[in-house]
């Protein structure tokens, strides 16, 4: 699904990612976690497109493609869905007809016939019952005036409709209490399948009591440090970013 | 340079004298109006970017052109030509001047009730003089006085609006200023007057309209007067030509808690100044002035507003915005005065501003003038591109840039057409704005 390989990024002079190594097969869930400012919301936007990153060397290869090279909508048409870690507000632009545009533009992308206003509010409807969201996120305006957690709720309710082959997801867990946690652990575990690769971005463990990754991958300074199964989030909760730190420092050659 | 504005002073001079006559009835108050009209022209002619208010604005295509004064309205202007021009047809009850004369074959009462007059200038010398002398230019500001001066010396035609008290108008009136260019250059000095007594409720809509391209100049001053306890609703849209000039004036006069919003929608033009000045002459007034300029080309758009709160307890609203593309020019200078005896004023003033190219250019001047001391007022301006991230937001859900960016402007410049109450214009502002952007249709099918 996908593939990324030596993975150099930087933003102005500094360099935030230097050398990312990773491998995600369909059907997986991986963990990134990692201290602030350890280079993983960098890693999800250089994945959606964002342009003010410059990637300096390595590649990025989904579904056998060069990932690279494409604008950010081509990628969400490809099936890439970036939750936002800060989703933005758009005042004057319906959540529904802004989705239901979306959605067709993907399935255009794909050759499928666009879904008309009844069918798509039909859709809407379900997922959201599906999903436990409340049915007045789809008659507001993208995002504004959303508290935090409705925001995240709506990552989690666009990406259902929009049912993406790899989906990243940015901290959707942080700042949540645990009964939106739980809707967004759900809607992510809804979406698991054997065809769809997910990528949770954290910075906390929590999130991962109800959405069991296949693989843990801890990102220190722009390198992913140390990968193991669900067990290393455990490993890190009890002993904190700094017992990291301290192994990387012992492993540094003495100059 | 002082030879050269005198001797743009003399044309207009030789087109005063040299005009046809007005009719020989028109009562001795409005001919000596004009003459006090043409006397102050003559006095501080032509305003220059050395004086402030007119820094950013320079009218000398104005004073350079020889205009000519249409007699008769263009007669080859028919119902079917007026219907293909958007802003058109937005209400039942309207009149219609074609270049700034008016014409009644495509003009119609609608289901206005009988009590609410609508005269034009003649009309109301015959059926309803005294009203006509207590209120026509009783409201006008002094502050740039030229071009109203000039109106009243080449005063044409008028619409006056009266509504008698406790009436209130469902049926907004729709005043139509359509310009039919293509001949020599004309000039135009229509006027509005809107007269809403005691308790009663109106909504006006002036629409300024063009059939093609071509040169013209419209001097344009509408007054409204609203009476105690009265709501006003004004709209002014603007589609003029190209090559048009547009000098507007918006007097608004409120009495005890009158409610009165006005808004201006600017959409083309080769150079539109839009006076507005607002006073709060009772307790209790609401005064609402909005603002929308969307422009492109190398159209010139100066929004020169003033709000005077002269008693205490009133409140005002001020929100302009701007979209400006290619190499279009925007101005809003927005001076609030509260007097000295206007205590508890709550004003808020807003000036937002989209720069959708690098030779755009906007020039905001916020001014507050405090005289009194238990006040609150509040302004702020802003000018920015698109939003990066909102940007990208739209782009990572699977919309295309042209498309995202277009429905960022449409989200900018909604809030504005959402303030306007009259259906028909909001749903034709929304078209305006589909068509006028990249990729409306999407936006269309998004919003």
């Amino acid at each position: 699904m996908l593939e990324i390989k030596n993975l150099w990024v930087r933003a102005g002079d500094e360099t935030i990612l230097k050398g990312i190594n990773l491998k995600v097969n369909p059907g997986e869930v991986h963990s990134i976690m990692g201290p602030n400012g350890s280079g993983k919301s960098t890693l999800a936007q250089v994945l959606a497109g964002r342009e003010d990153f410059e990637v300096m060397d390595g590649q990025v290869l989904y579904q056998g493609e060069d990932l690279l090279d494409l604008a950010p909508e081509d990628r969400a048409r490809e099936g890439i869905f970036l939750a936002f870690q800060y989703p933005v507000e758009i005042p004057g632009v319906s959540n529904t007809y802004f989705l239901r545009a979306a959605l067709n533009a993907i399935r255009k992308h794909r050759g499928e016939e666009e879904v008309d206003a009844i069918a798509f509010l039909q859709m809407v409807r379900e997922k959201m019952k599906l999903l436990k969201i409340d049915e007045s996120l789809i008659s507001r305006p993208v995002n504004e005036g959303f508290s935090g957690g409705e925001k995240k709720r709506n990552e989690i309710f666009h990406m259902a409709v929009l049912e993406p082959k790899l989906a990243i997801m940015d901290e959707t867990d942080s700042g949540l209490d645990i009964d939106a946690l739980k809707v967004v652990a759900d809607g992510i575990n809804s979406l698991r399948g054997p065809e769809r690769s997910i990528i949770v971005v954290t910075h906390y463990q929590r999130l991962l009591n109800f959405i069991v990754p296949d693989f843990v991958h801890v990102l220190y300074d722009g390198r992913i440090v140390k990968s193991g199964d669900k067990n290393l989030a455990h490993e890190l909760e009890e002993k904190g970013y700094g017992w990291i730190e301290k192994e990387i420092a012992a492993e540094q050659p003495v100059a | 340079m002082l030879e050269a504005v005198k001797e743009e002073t003399t044309d207009f001079l030789a087109l005063f004298s040299n005009r046809s006559q007005p009719s020989p009835q028109e009562p001795l108050w409005l001919q000596k109006m004009r003459r006090d009209g043409i006397r102050t022209f003559q006095e501080i002619g032509f305003p220059s970017t050395r004086d402030e208010a007119w820094k950013y604005t320079d009218i000398s295509p104005i004073a350079q052109t020889e205009w000519n004064i249409p007699q008769a309205a263009d007669a080859r202007l028919t119902e079917e030509g007026l219907a293909r021009i958007q802003f058109s047809n937005l209400s039942a009850a309207r009149w219609t001047f074609v270049n700034g004369v008016f014409m009644e074959r495509l003009s119609s009462r609608g289901a206005l009730p009988e009590a609410v007059r609508v005269s034009t200038l003649a009309q109301a010398q015959k059926e309803c003089p005294e009203l006509l002398e207590r209120h026509l230019a009783r409201y006008a500001s002094r502050e740039e006085p030229v071009f109203h001066a000039l109106n009243l010396a080449f005063l044409q035609d008028a619409a006056l609006i009266h509504v008698p008290p406790g009436l209130i108008v469902e049926e907004p009136i729709q005043l139509i200023f359509c310009n039919v260019p293509g001949g020599r250059p004309h000039m135009t000095s229509p006027r509005v007057l809107i007269v809403a007594e005691e308790n009663s409720q109106v909504s006006v809509l002036e629409t300024h309209l063009t059939t093609g391209s071509g040169v013209y100049f419209t001097n344009t001053v509408t007054e409204v007067f609203a009476g105690d306890n009265s709501v006003v609703d004004h709209y002014k849209v603007q589609r003029e030509s190209d090559e048009a000039f547009h000098m507007g004036t918006v007097h608004l006069h409120q009495q005890r808690n009158a409610n009165v919003r006005t808004n201006t929608v600017s959409l083309s033009g080769a150079i539109i100044r839009n006076e507005t000045n607002t006073i709060l002459d009772g307790e209790g007034g609401w005064g609402e002035l909005n603002g929308l300029f969307l422009i492109s080309k190398d159209h010139h758009v100066d929004n020169f507003t003033r709000l005077e709160h002269r008693k205490p307890h009133c409140d005002s609203r001020e929100v302009y915005k701007g979209v400006l593309e290619d190499q279009a020019k925007g101005i809003f200078r927005g001076r609030i005065v509260v007097a000295k005896g206007a205590q508890k004023t709550d004003s808020k003033q807003t000036n937002n501003n989209l720069l959708l190219s690098n030779e755009a250019l906007i020039h905001t001047k916020p001014q507050l003038e405090i005289y009194a001391d238990d006040v609150k007022c509040t302004h702020g301006a802003t000018i920015g591109q698109l939003d990066r991230d909102a940007l990208f937001y739209l782009r990572a859900r699977g919309i295309d840039e042209k498309a995202a960016r277009s429905i960022l402007i449409y989200a900018f410049a909604s809030e504005m057409v959402n303030k306007v109450r009259i259906d028909a214009l909001r749903k034709e502002l929304d078209d305006y704005l589909f068509e006028w952007l990249p990729r409306g249709e999407l936006v269309r099918e998004a919003v």
